[in-house]
């Protein structure tokens, strides 16, 4: 009876989002009459930081502020239409439908612009701060607020967009029943490295160093606070939660805190996160998404590394005691 | 059922309410008085998000009779705030990027501060021990803990 040590390698490949029928998101942007814009979505953030995204993507593409940017996901009753928050879908379809309604809106605003500057709106950009400048010619310039103003007041103008992302329903081709559910692919590997106590079936997970490509990271910080907690979810998945630990059979499920359990605090493993940004052709600024990806390559790389430390093969989720003493005892009867 | 008088402060302010017997001090918080700042995660003393400190105590409000409050000394995480600004944990909190869905945080700030208020100077087998009753599904627990480090540092240096 020993402690023994395993290290256990994997690597993923994550659709960005899951197309089961059409994958549509909807974003609809308008300027207020101060020359804020409110983008209306019906995508949840749940923590996960959607509201500050979507607010980076649409200051981005109108050339304003991030701060003048006012997200509302208040209601998916009168909101438009958006599929989900999950199969980390929020940043790519939601991103790329605020990009679409955002250009339309700016498109009103350079318009409306254009009549008050009596120039063509073609010959006009804006300097990311709040104005809306000749080019080649700085000095001509008014205020985005005044614009909105205009726009409200005087011109009847409404400067708005509509929004819609859709990757279209992918249908199986008949022959080889091959298909194309998403056309976004984050990657992830994960080593991992483990210690199993033969007698009791333990296992603590000793470090994992995980390398993500999420494409773009279109606010690093946030990226890595995702990729943290979903490294840990990931070992959290591999070794603990579940509800139905004798599945089929729904018996013995945990019923609250106390039996499902999950790690604490003082149960983490030596993490580390490496970033690589490769961006990706059809998000938005070149994102993919992280969110759910991040919290998978870590389950394959902790089985193997409990197979590379006692020989044993666990394909059931969690890896309990139980089940690693089980195999072992049926490995020691041959 | 009949109604009993409690009173005690909350964050420095006097409370004086008519609940029904039996009442947890963290439905008395959050649905008779509006400090809906502790957050109701198992009502059966397994999450830690409804910490709060009482007479310098940690202690959980959803397995705390509010009518054993009467004269207690009460804080949550809606006062740490001094004149609108933010306490070093809540900055320190923000800064870490140590929250994400935020239901955990008022219990995990009020668990740090009791921590801190004892052990200024914490070690990080300290922290872990003072959190280990809060459970966070978002953050994998790592930002958390340095959020604590962080602000028990910052508020050395400004002892010092
Ligand atoms: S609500 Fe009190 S410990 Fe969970
Ligand atoms: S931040 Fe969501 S539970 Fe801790």
């Amino acid at each position: 009876m020993a402690i023994r040590r395993g290290r256990g390698v994997a690597a993923i490949n994550y659709p960005t989002g899951m197309n089961l029928g059409g994958d549509p998101t909807q974003a609809l942007v308008h300027s207020t009459p101060t020359g804020n814009f409110m983008v209306t979505l019906s995508s949840v953030d749940l923590g996960q930081g959607m509201k500050q995204i979507m607010a980076q993507i649409c200051a981005e593409t109108i050339g304003v502020p991030t701060d003048r940017v006012i997200i509302d996901t208040a209601d998916t009753d009168t909101g438009p239409h958006c599929m989900g928050t999950f199969a980390s879908r929020g940043t790519h379809r939601a991103g790329n439908a605020v990009i679409q309604a955002a250009k339309e809106a700016r498109q009103v605003m350079l318009e409306v612009a254009a009549e008050e500057l009596e120039v063509n709106a073609s010959d006009l950009e804006t300097d990311g701060q709040g104005n809306i400048l000749v080019k080649g010619a700085p000095q001509k310039s008014i205020s985005i607020f005044d614009v909105a103003l205009s726009a409200h007041f005087k011109r009847g103008r409404s400067i708005s967009g509509r929004g819609m992302f859709l990757i279209p329903r992918s249908y199986p081709e008949k022959e080889t029943g091959a298909m194309k559910p998403s056309t976004c692919y984050a990657h992830a590997c994960t080593v991992a490295e483990v210690e199993v106590d033969d007698e009791t079936g333990e296992v603590t997970v000793l470090s994992v160093k995980n390398v993500f490509e999420i494409g773009r990271a279109l606010n690093p910080k946030m990226v890595e606070q995702q990729l943290v907690g979903g490294s840990w979810m990931g070992i959290s998945h591999a070794l603990y939660e579940t509800t139905e630990p004798y599945y089929p059979n729904r018996d013995h499920g945990g019923t609250d805190f106390n039996q499902y359990l999950m790690p604490g605090p003082g149960d983490l493993a030596e993490t580390e996160i490496i970033v690589l940004e490769r961006p990706s052709a059809d998000g938005p600024f070149g994102a993919k998404g992280p969110g759910e990806m991040c919290a998978n390559p870590q389950i394959p790389a902790v089985a193997n590394a409990v197979f590379d430390a006692v020989g044993v093969r666990i394909d059931t989720l969690p890896i309990t005691p139980e089940r690693i003493l089980r195999a072992l005892k049926a490995q020691a009867a041959g | 059922m009949a109604k009993v008088p409690v009173q005690f402060t909350l964050n420095g302010s006097e409370k004086a309410e008519f609940i029904e017997s039996g009442t947890t001090l963290l439905h008395a918080l959050r649905d008779k008085i509006g400090d809906t700042s502790p957050k109701g995660g198992c009502h059966q003393g397994t999450c830690g998000a409804c910490s709060v400190i009482i007479d310098g105590e940690l202690r959980l409000s959803c397995l705390t009779l509010a009518e054993t409050c009467d004269g207690a000394d009460i804080r949550t995480t809606a006062g740490l705030a001094e004149g609108g600004v933010l306490h070093p944990l809540q900055r320190a909190f923000l800064d870490a990027f140590a929250t994400q869905c935020g239901f955990c945080t008022p219990g995990m700030i009020m668990a740090a501060k009791a921590l801190l208020d004892r052990t200024p100077n914490p070690s990080r087998e300290e922290v872990v021990e003072a959190l280990s009753g809060n459970i966070c599904r978002c953050t994998g627990y790592e930002p958390i803990i340095q959020a604590v480090l962080t602000a028990a540092r910052a508020d050395s240096q400004n002892a010092a």
